[in-house]
């Protein structure tokens, strides 16, 4: 069902791993909370932690949409380090104050962060002492996103697994379909499925509490982001058999996707070809747009989400370009191995960062695009780098076919941009 | 343990980012988890700044804990002082450190470096920010200044607490400079912001200190005073009166009777101009850091008419000065950091103008007042591209612009008044020049204009071919963010227009996204 095949000199599946640990330029897992409260909106999360912590959500959401946002920091003080019972006291305390000033709330996260952890807090008892007291009408569930525990992205992977083991049992066979995705992309996605005939589909995590979602030795699962490794493990504890495939990027990487899942449900090839063929060429037709100004390209990822190894094969294949580096903070086989086998060989991969290496490294190549936090971004492009920063990478909906064509376009606008400045004087 | 959703001040080693990052041949090794670097990109990001800060993070991770946290740092730090050679370094612990008790201080201490080593103790459990800032920079002056320095001959002074991230620092820190100038006063230093450790050492030459930013210089200019016998300015030179004030503090400082230019001053004028009534006894509210908020109180009674509704600062530390100005204002002082009651008190009070920080302006778009910002925490609309102090005369003219700016001009508040009845006026469209809409929630907002368009669009220009939205599409459509739903919309039906399909379809949405995807 597809032309996705291994590049002639090979993947990268087997490719040498340049692993380095050191300063690492990137955020800590609570920042997912960013787009989990969008998604779960009937969810509230409550960071147990520092004043810090309550300073990245807001540096990281960057504006403030709302007065009162569904997520928070319960920030712990002098007295709250002295002793542990006060400490969950305190939280009961805020919980209470919480949930009766927003009646709305049916799920409440409390977020594990660096000092709860350090001051070993133990969120999971407190999570279970508030269901009891809570429930039915709210759900208290506890997770890690703390630094030390969680590498950005890797915050959604951690509260998806803390899901997994009260999702209700089910002995039906159906597609889960794992990771957050906006609105509009898993409707599109869903509409995919359907006219494979491929369902029923659930969705984890589902936008509201009361959805069908449950799981069983019956459930295959299907992952749209690549740093759901928790979650995997967390499935395959309840039975759930995993569905594995290269991450739906680009129209290559959708068409993949799709197949994989197809071919678990025995769906005819003329099917498939009937419900994809518009919506790939479309796609190949939004991306060539892009395409033009990649093409030829090198480029170099920084690591930061996991979407590293599945975007440079969307990039390399789809667009073009060379890939100099791709790092990623974590490579799990199991997941990014399709995504490793199509990969094109050549670029270095690296796992782990130290940062000042690693820009002493992308200083000597001068990739044409660099892919880097936030951090990064402004100090590279002082340096002559054009750079796309990739935390854009996990806000703007990407996935499917219908995204292609802006995912390409993310990567195209900075190189399009310095084509277009010119500061000089007429001669 | 107390809930909070937004903050107007980060933690403390945030403050002394903004010292280290303000200046040059510093080096801070900072003992903290993986993500707290985040802070990083405050800097690069909100003040387009070219360099990454020069800050080292030790980065330790669940699996360090118990193990060796501290040689990390020790690495780390060895690491810093060979890559970027500074002429100092700052260490210190953030707040998941602080509970680890490592003590990055002691460590650097013995580690035979031949540079100053400046240990930092922040609490990250009481204290803030500013705080933070206002510590570090009194700890580096002190580890620096120690030596005394003959004064230089012609009278000089040092200029106190421009910071990264500071609310016009860099624009103040020019204006105050080029006043000093026309008095016959050198700046000797100017610090944190641009100045190096060597710099630092050569401060003690001066003969007295300004202070611009009592938040985060205060304890050096103390230090300074006790130690280097330097008198340190009073008054923030914010505003016409102040920044007379400020001359004539300077003039005795200094010996001199030499008075700066003031023919570029144009707020005095612009106040006293006929269209300015409109702005006469508009009641403002005032809130920010104690020290913007306490000059603009000024600024707004005196220099512009205003009335003060109320005003409150979110730094404790400054609560006694402000409690005393809003007395004499007879008006309520509200010192918290807690944005919601922000919030309720501006709701409750009503003003019909809010000076104050970032955060304020969404409160202000929430309940459609007009928001002018007058004090960090800061955005990156903080920082223009053209000169835009607050201080000196050039300053006090800039914040003519910015009190008025959102607010309609006096002609046409008389004309708005003119035409209130007629139906495109109504009182819920508000003024259009700026910010000053009514609240609408969104989703009430995006009802409405879904409501007020029409299924079946306008006549395209090629004639009269009338393009229809099947249901399907037009859902779709509105899954799409509304700021660029309008050009979807228009984009889909020029191109379905163009090809002469008549019903819009999700595919013919979809193929018109492609066709114009770039």
């Amino acid at each position: 069902m597809t032309d996705a095949s291994t590049p002639q000199g090979g993947g990268c599946r087997n490719a040498p791993v340049l692993k380095e640990r050191g300063q690492r330029e990137v955020f800590c897992g609570l920042t997912g909370i960013i787009w989990l409260h969008r998604k779960m909106q009937d969810a509230f999360f409550l960071v147990v932690g520092s004043r810090t912590c309550a300073h990245l959500l807001q540096s990281a959401a960057g504006v403030m949409i709302f007065a009162e946002p569904r997520f928070g920091t319960a920030i712990l003080e002098e007295t709250d380090l002295a002793g542990m019972a006060d400490a969950h006291q305190e939280l009961d305390r805020e919980v209470d104050r919480l949930l009766s000033r927003r009646p709305d709330i049916r799920q409440l996260f409390l977020v594990g962060s660096c000092p709860s952890e350090v001051i070993k807090l133990d969120l999971a008892r407190a999570a279970e002492r508030l269901t009891q007291k809570y429930a039915p009408a709210v759900r208290v569930l506890n997770y890690s996103g703390s630094g030390i525990e969680t590498t950005f992205t890797e915050g959604e992977d951690a509260c998806l697994a803390s899901m997994v083991p009260v999702l209700p049992e089910t002995q039906e066979r159906e597609l889960l379909v794992v990771g957050a995705l906006p609105d509009v992309v898993e409707d599109q996605m869903l509409g995919l499925l359907d006219k494979l005939g491929i369902g029923p589909v659930r969705l984890l995590p589902s936008r509201s509490l009361d959805t069908e979602t449950a799981v069983g030795p019956n459930t295959v699962f299907a992952l749209t982001q690549p740093f759901l490794g928790e979650t995997h493990a967390a499935l395959e504890r309840r039975h759930a058999r995993h569905i594995p495939a290269p991450f739906p990027f680009g129209e290559e990487g959708t068409t993949a996707w799709l197949a994989a899942v197809a071919q678990e449900f025995g769906v005819s090839r003329e099917r498939f070809e009937e419900a994809t063929a518009a919506p790939r060429a479309r796609a190949r037709k939004a991306i060539a747009a892009a395409a033009e100004t990649l093409a030829g390209k090198s480029l170099f990822f920084f690591p930061d989400s996991q979407l590293e190894i599945p975007l440079a094969r969307f990039l390399a294949r789809e667009c073009g370009m060379q890939a100099v580096e791709v790092g990623s903070p974590y490579i799990h086989h199991a997941i990014h191995g399709p995504d490793l086998d199509l990969l094109p060989a050549g670029p270095q991969i690296s796992e782990g960062q130290d940062v000042d290496k690693q820009l002493d490294r992308a200083r000597a190549a001068r990739p044409d695009l660099t892919v880097c936090g936030l951090g990064l971004a402004n100090p590279l492009e002082a340096e002559g780098l054009s750079t796309k920063w990739a935390i854009e990478l996990v806000f703007t909906p990407v996935h499917f076919y219908e995204q292609a064509g802006d995912l390409a376009g993310l990567f195209a606008r900075p190189l399009r941009r310095k084509g277009l400045l010119k500061m000089e004087a007429a001669e | 343990m107390k809930l909070t959703v937004w903050t107007y001040e980060g933690p403390p080693h945030v403050g002394a980012m903004r010292v280290a990052t303000a200046m040059k041949g510093l080096h801070y090794v900072l003992h903290a988890p993986q993500g707290d670097t985040y802070a990083d990109l405050l800097f690069t990001m909100i003040e387009r700044r070219d360099h990454r800060p020069p800050v080292s993070y030790t980065t330790f991770q669940a699996r360090d804990l118990g193990a060796d946290t501290a040689n990390l740092f020790k690495t780390a730090c060895q690491d810093a002082v060979d890559r970027f050679d500074p002429q100092a370094i700052i260490v210190g612990a953030s707040c998941t450190a602080e509970l680890i008790q490592d003590d990055p201080g002691g460590m650097s201490e013995t580690m035979g470096f031949d540079i100053p080593v400046i240990p930092l103790e922040l609490p990250s459990y009481q204290r803030k920010e500013y705080f933070g800032a206002d510590e570090t920079f009194y700890q580096i002056v002190k580890a620096l200044a120690a030596e005394p320095v003959a004064r230089t001959e012609r009278v000089t002074c040092n200029i106190l607490g421009g910071t990264a991230l500071g609310f016009r620092h860099r624009d103040d820190i020019r204006e105050i400079t080029g006043l000093l100038a026309d008095m016959g006063v050198e700046v000797n230093v100017a610090a944190p912001l641009d100045a190096t450790p060597a710099d630092i050492a050569r401060m003690p030459a001066a003969h007295f200190n300004v202070l611009l930013y009592p938040e985060t210089g205060e304890s050096a200019a103390r230090w300074l005073e006790k130690t280097h016998g330097q008198p340190w300015t009073k008054v923030v030179p914010l505003g016409v009166g102040a920044t007379r004030d400020f001359i004539a503090e300077v003039q005795d400082l200094a010996g001199t009777t030499a008075k700066p230019d003031e023919s570029q001053l144009r707020l005095p004028w612009w106040s006293a101009s006929v269209d300015s009534t409109y702005l006469t006894g508009k009641r403002v509210f005032l809130f920010g850091d104690a020290t913007h908020v306490m000059t603009m109180a000024r600024v707004a009674c005196d220099e512009m008419g205003f009335e003060v509704a109320g005003l409150g600062c979110y730094n404790r530390e400054f609560a006694r000065p402000i409690r005393q100005l809003a007395k004499e204002y007879g008006v309520e002082a509200l010192i918290t950091d807690d944005y919601l009651e922000v919030e309720r008190t501006i709701e409750e009070l009503a003003p019909e103008m809010i000076l104050g920080t970032q955060m304020e302006r969404h409160i202000g778009k929430r309940l459609g007042i007009p928001c002018a910002v007058i004090s960090a925490p800061v955005h990156v609309q903080d920082f223009p591209a053209r000169y835009s102090p607050v201080m000196g005369f050039e300053g006090a003219n800039v914040l003519f612009d910015t009190l008025v700016h959102p607010l309609v001009m006096g002609l046409e508040e008389h004309l708005l008044a003119m035409f209130r009845e007629d139906f495109e006026f109504h009182d819920a469209a508000g003024p259009s020049h700026h910010g000053g809409h009514s609240p609408k929630p969104l989703e009430e907002a995006m009802a409405g204009q879904a409501a007020s368009e029409p299924a079946a669009a306008e006549p395209g220009a090629t004639g009269g071919d009338v393009v229809t939205w099947l249901a399907d599409a037009e859902r779709e459509l509105k899954k799409i963010p509304f700021f660029v739903r309008g050009k979807a919309r228009r984009n889909t039906e020029t191109y379905a227009a163009e090809r002469g399909v008549t019903e819009i379809s999700v595919d013919t949405l979809y193929e018109a996204k492609a066709h114009y995807a770039r």
